[in-house]
């Protein structure tokens, strides 16, 4: 079974865009990461497999089930995080998460006790005693308490200190080794480079690629470091040309022979050619087509 | 039912200021009536010589000398208008708050279907307008007993009655509007019963607008025809009760399908 299948998937919010044909397909027992920058259309795929949003065109299924049909049914099994959690003022976070669980006719106390412990929240505080970063800490308790069988994280770290991302990382890998599903939306690679197995990236409301982690890293883009060179070449599959220190470096995204015999004519002093990081794939889709 | 029960425990505070308020208000009208019942001679010369201000509350037909002719317009000014205003405000905020507040994501991220919540919160503004008028009428009429000879308490309840009609068909048709709106809502509400309560005072001034009293359900809580006639306008009542209807078939209708912000 898919936990996540969109097909063609289309929102416009008036005339603005908001995801055009996207297609996506996360297996079960996957933790897939979701790249994008701020409004690429990331949490406008996450509303609309939710339902909170409609979709104007194409399909997509949570868990096997359409989710225009089955929301309520869908929604028993999903943990959702939002990116900015907010909850009802003047109420304590132990009244919000008992609230959470019995919307959910469930009994989620005994885990609740366990993720607050993790986590380090104080349960009894109120709402708008909680800096940013404890307001997310709720959401996550209130998203996997019920120990859903798929998450949806809407940038789950922001606000987090460090110690803590690291523990709720830890938290997501024990449920995805118990067999969950996350998919998690992040501008930050260096997570989705770690933790996920997957990951898609969007931009401008489309799906440019998705592929495994460790596929997307090894992409045909090259990162070419020069020692001393005396002069830049000048390709048009060359991009983020920098030169500092007598360092020249730029990613090349073309046939590895065109490459070599533009770097024949040139003059260096070292070379060498490495698969970027995560984060340089990421810059690579995203520059506009204007600025490749 | 967790939803309801969260939903009136959001509005706790908000329900038992209103509550105390008018209990008060409308408390303090009739414990000094006996007072006033000495000067009405005075008054209702003064009253009666204001023209068209003189109809547009309805004191040319009633006998503000008598209890129930002050009562009828001391509770269409204070439970009148103080229920509209709570009303209007419980109904226009109970689905937009979600979005304003930022806590729809949450509560739609649960099991629970939109038309059930629906339900639920319009289940928490009939409750919270019956707990209100139950505190006020009980205080109230308890208070008469007690200070006045012979109440009326049958016109009394009529009037009590038709003023609980009204807090429903106003929060009813505020509701509705509520499954519109995203922003903070509670000055519209108040906006909505003070228009509909003005609406009420021009029909009354001029004939011309007569065909006015359609629009706002004060045209049947008129104390004037309710203590003249001993029953409600049913002409009025029948069309208010027809644009609660719709009130809440919209919220129906636009809540389980709109995008939520």
């Amino acid at each position: 079974m898919t936990a996540i299948k969109t097909e063609n998937l289309t929102k416009y919010y008036g005339k603005s865009r908001g995801i055009i044909d996207l297609s996506l397909t996360v297996e079960d027992g996957d933790f897939f990461g979701f790249i994008g920058p701020n409004g690429a259309g990331k949490s406008t795929t996450i509303r609309t497999l939710l339902g909170f949003i409609n979709s104007n065109g194409g399909t997509a299924e949570v868990l096997g089930l359409n989710v225009k049909e089955n929301k309520t049914e869908i929604l028993k099994n999903v943990g959702y995080l939002p990116a900015d959690a907010s909850f009802y003022k003047g109420m304590k976070v132990k009244e919000i998460l008992k609230l959470s669980s019995n919307l959910r006719g469930l009994d989620c106390s005994e885990e609740a006790k366990i993720l607050c412990e993790r986590l380090d929240l104080d349960v009894n505080k109120k709402i708008e005693e909680l800096s940013l970063g404890n307001r997310k800490k709720v959401g996550i308790v209130c998203a996997l308490q019920h120990k859903p069988q798929l998450y949806i994280l809407d940038e789950p770290t922001s606000g987090l200190d460090p110690l803590i991302q690291h523990e709720f990382y830890t938290i997501l890998q024990e449920r995805n080794n118990e067999g969950a599903t996350i998919f998690l939306s992040s501008h930050i690679l260096s997570e989705v480079a770690r933790y996920c197995k997957n990951a898609a990236i969007i931009r401008d409301g489309k799906l440019l690629a998705c592929d495994s982690v460790s596929n997307l890293s090894h992409s045909d883009v090259k990162r070419v470091t020069l020692k001393g060179a005396t002069e830049i070449p000048q390709n048009d599959n060359i991009r983020d040309l920098k030169t500092e220190n007598g360092i020249t470096s730029f990613l090349y995204n073309g046939k590895s022979n065109a490459l070599i015999r533009e770097l024949v004519n040139l003059h260096f002093e070292d070379l060498t050619i490495t698969d970027p990081e995560l984060s340089e794939v990421f810059m690579h889709y995203y520059r506009k087509d204007g600025e490749q | 039912m967790t939803l309801l029960f969260h939903e009136l425990r959001k509005n706790r505070i908000s329900l038992l200021i209103w509550t105390a308020a008018i209990t008060f208000m409308l408390g303090v009208t009739i414990v000094i009536f006996p007072e006033m019942a000495g000067q009405m001679g005075e008054m209702e010369n003064m009253f009666a010589e204001m023209g068209a201000f003189t109809e547009a509350f309805g004191m040319d037909r009633i006998n503000f000398g008598e209890f129930i002719g002050y009562f009828g317009i001391e509770c269409g000014n204070v439970l009148g208008m103080g229920g509209a205003f709570f009303a209007a405000v419980v109904g226009i905020t109970a689905l937009s708050s979600e979005e304003s507040h930022n806590t729809a994501e949450f509560l739609l991220s649960h099991p629970i279907s939109r038309a059930k919540i629906v339900g639920l919160k319009l289940l928490s503004v009939i409750l919270q307008i019956v707990i209100l008028n139950l505190i006020v009428i009980g205080i109230v009429v308890l208070l008469t007993a007690v200070i006045i000879d012979n109440p009326p308490f049958k016109t009394m309840l009529l009037i009590f009655l038709a003023y609980f009609i009204l807090q429903l068909q106003i929060a009813f048709i505020c509701f509705g509007a509520s499954a519109f709106i995203k922003s903070n809502a509670i000055g519209l509400g108040i906006g909505v019963g003070f228009m509909l309560y003005m609406t009420n005072i021009l029909s009354n001034i001029t004939d011309d607008l007569k065909p006015l009293k359609y629009l706002t359900p004060f045209a049947y809580t008129d104390s004037a025809d309710i203590i003249t006639n001993n029953h409600l306008t049913y002409k009025y009542l029948f069309v208010g009760i027809a644009f609660a209807v719709i009130g809440v078939a919209l919220a129906f209708i636009k809540y389980t399908k709109k995008d939520i912000a």
